[in-house]
């Protein structure tokens, strides 16, 4: 079965005011159908520059994107985005008429047709009784859930997912992840799923491809994630090798962008 | 084996008193604190001391009283000149408006969609925008001859800019996000620049909209009082104008309130509603 996603040997730079920069080098992978595949890296490895990619915001400088065999050449609703910012919801309107809206302008439904599928999403983020709530009304959270039953509903070919949880507070990140899970399992979407958080790599993905500091370049791949096996001494563990692989070179101090910390292979005095 | 922590402290909620969780306020507490109020407070001073100074000074022609500038409303209500008055500003000024807001539109989508038109913007409104409207009723008046013409075109003069500058204003400080979430639904074009764009800087065109507004109303009356009667008919400005000539104070005095009230009635029933409606719903302004 030929894979959903292709990413063939894609080198992505973009030009600030001063110079050109290489944000990825030759990056591949292929996301099949139903994967929770997950890119991580620390923060300037280019993952987000690459989901920018894959959603169409930015052409390869070198190889291609395809999906379902099409090349990818400008964003569209096949490609639904979810972002970090809370204000990726249109705050003039509610939180049903935000899943409605790409259903009508770009699925063309019709407004029984579309407003029947939003409120089915909208119920399986558990958001019904806010359906007529504006987005400044809802909590960071609640409005990620928004977001996500809005790209969910428009049932594309693959989520794209941009740290959708980092700026949430960690005990709703921890609950985020589960829905999310919880979601997967219901519905089966595959996504693509930009974290710069080990632990989260674990928790939400099937796949993980692991980057390597700027230019980001492929580190390792992870296949084969089973959350039904993997316990809490595994998934340390997995942590542990991980965080290994991607700072193998590294012997100093590393900062992740998550804030925290992660001293290599240095021995504590 | 003995657990590494101990729980202590642990209560019901229903067991521990929660005290004094909310209060009503007070009818009179709370009646000043709702703006309005203290707003119409201070209107009935002001006209209490109008009233009271007036019949003191005891000098129609200098300052009226204002029982007989309502009076002097009231005849010219009954007798019509006052209304068919307001109505012919009124009218002037929409078309001016209107026309303003349809160019302000056209040279918006110039200037999102192109970086030379974007260009012409910035430079056009940072010329004409310190340049006073009415600065140019001469001109007009040598270009479109005496009549609602000219008016009509130093009311676009001033609603305009005012317009254009805030809502591409507005449009550069719509969120790269949402211009991102609009792309990824597919819209292009003008479809992409009035569902995404106008609702997401509606603060800002609003804004727009009201001190384009603020600036017609203005002109319109200044141009009105300095050459008035236009085919025949005047408007508010003329009005006042002719009472002027008249000596009828209590007829100006009226003009004047009626400039006042129909200003009040935009900016703060018309122009208040739209925004309690939109923006203010919408959480994008406080």
């Amino acid at each position: 079965m030929a894979a959903l996603l292709h990413v063939d040997g894609v080198t992505l730079r973009y030009k600030t005011p001063r110079s050109l920069i290489t944000a990825t080098r030759r990056i591949s992978f292929r996301v099949d159908e139903g994967d929770r595949y997950v890119l991580l890296g620390p923060s300037g490895c280019g993952k987000t520059t690459l989901l920018k990619a894959v959603g169409g915001y930015i052409a390869p400088f070198e190889g291609e994107i395809r999906i379902r065999d099409r090349r990818i050449s400008a964003p569209g609703p096949d490609r639904m985005m979810v972002f970090q910012e809370f204000d990726q919801l249109l705050p003039w309107k509610t939180v049903l008429q935000n899943v409605i809206f790409p259903l009508r302008v770009a699925q063309g439904l019709s407004r029984r047709k579309a407003e029947e599928r939003a409120y089915a999403y909208i119920d399986k983020v558990r958001l019904t009784e806010f359906a007529h709530s504006y987005p400044h009304m809802l909590s960071g959270g609640m409005k990620q859930r928004v977001a996500i039953a809005r790209g969910m509903a428009m049932q594309p070919d693959i989520l794209l997912m941009d740290e959708p949880f980092a700026a949430l507070d960690a005990l709703t990140r921890r609950r985020m992840q589960d829905e999310l899970l919880q979601l997967w399992e219901e519905t089966g979407f595959t996504v693509l799923f930009v974290t710069h958080s080990i632990n989260e790599a674990i928790r939400i993905g099937s796949r993980i491809l692991l980057l390597s500091q700027r230019p980001g370049r492929v580190k390792a791949e992870v296949d084969g994630i089973r959350k039904d096996v993997l316990d809490e001494a595994g998934t340390g563990r997995l942590e542990r090798e991980i965080h290994d692989l991607l700072f193998a070179e590294t012997a100093d101090i590393t900062e992740l962008d998550h804030g925290h910390t992660v001293c290599d292979h240095t021995p504590v005095a | 084996m003995a657990t590494p922590y101990v729980i202590t402290r642990q209560s019901l909620s229903a067991d521990v008193d929660p005290g004094e969780i909310e209060r009503k306020l007070g009818f009179f507490e709370r009646l000043w604190g709702s703006g309005t109020v203290r707003k119409t407070v201070i209107v009935l001073l002001m006209a209490a001391s109008w009233e009271i100074y007036a019949r003191h000074l005891n000098n129609p022609l200098l300052l009226p009283t204002l029982s007989d500038t309502l009076a002097a409303g009231w005849e010219a209500i009954r007798d019509g000149t006052l209304p068919t008055r307001v109505m012919s500003s009124l009218q002037v000024l929409l078309v001016g408006y209107a026309v303003g807001i349809l160019l302000a539109a056209v040279v918006l989508v110039l200037a999102i969609s192109t970086r030379i038109g974007s260009d012409f913007l910035e430079t056009a409104s940072a010329m004409f925008n310190p340049l006073p409207a009415i600065a140019l009723l001469p001109l007009a008046l040598i270009w479109f001859g005496l009549g609602p013409a000219s008016i009509v075109f130093v009311l676009i003069h001033s609603v305009l800019w005012a317009v254009a500058l805030n809502t591409h204003s507005g449009f550069l400080a719509v969120s790269q996000t949402l211009r991102m979430v609009g792309l990824n639904y597919d819209l292009r074009g003008l479809r992409y620049i009035s569902k995404i764009f106008v609702p997401a800087a509606f603060g800002s065109i609003l804004t727009g909209l009201k001190i384009g507004w603020a600036f017609a109303w203005r002109t319109l009356i200044a141009a009105e009082l300095v050459f008035g009667v236009s085919s025949g008919q005047g408007g508010l400005g003329w009005f006042i104008f002719e009472k002027r000539n008249t000596l009828d104070i209590p007829g100006v005095f009226c003009g004047l309130l009626t400039v006042i009230l129909i200003g009040l009635v935009v900016e703060n029933v018309i122009f208040r509603t739209v925004e309690r409606m939109t923006v203010q719903r919408w959480g994008l302004q406080g």
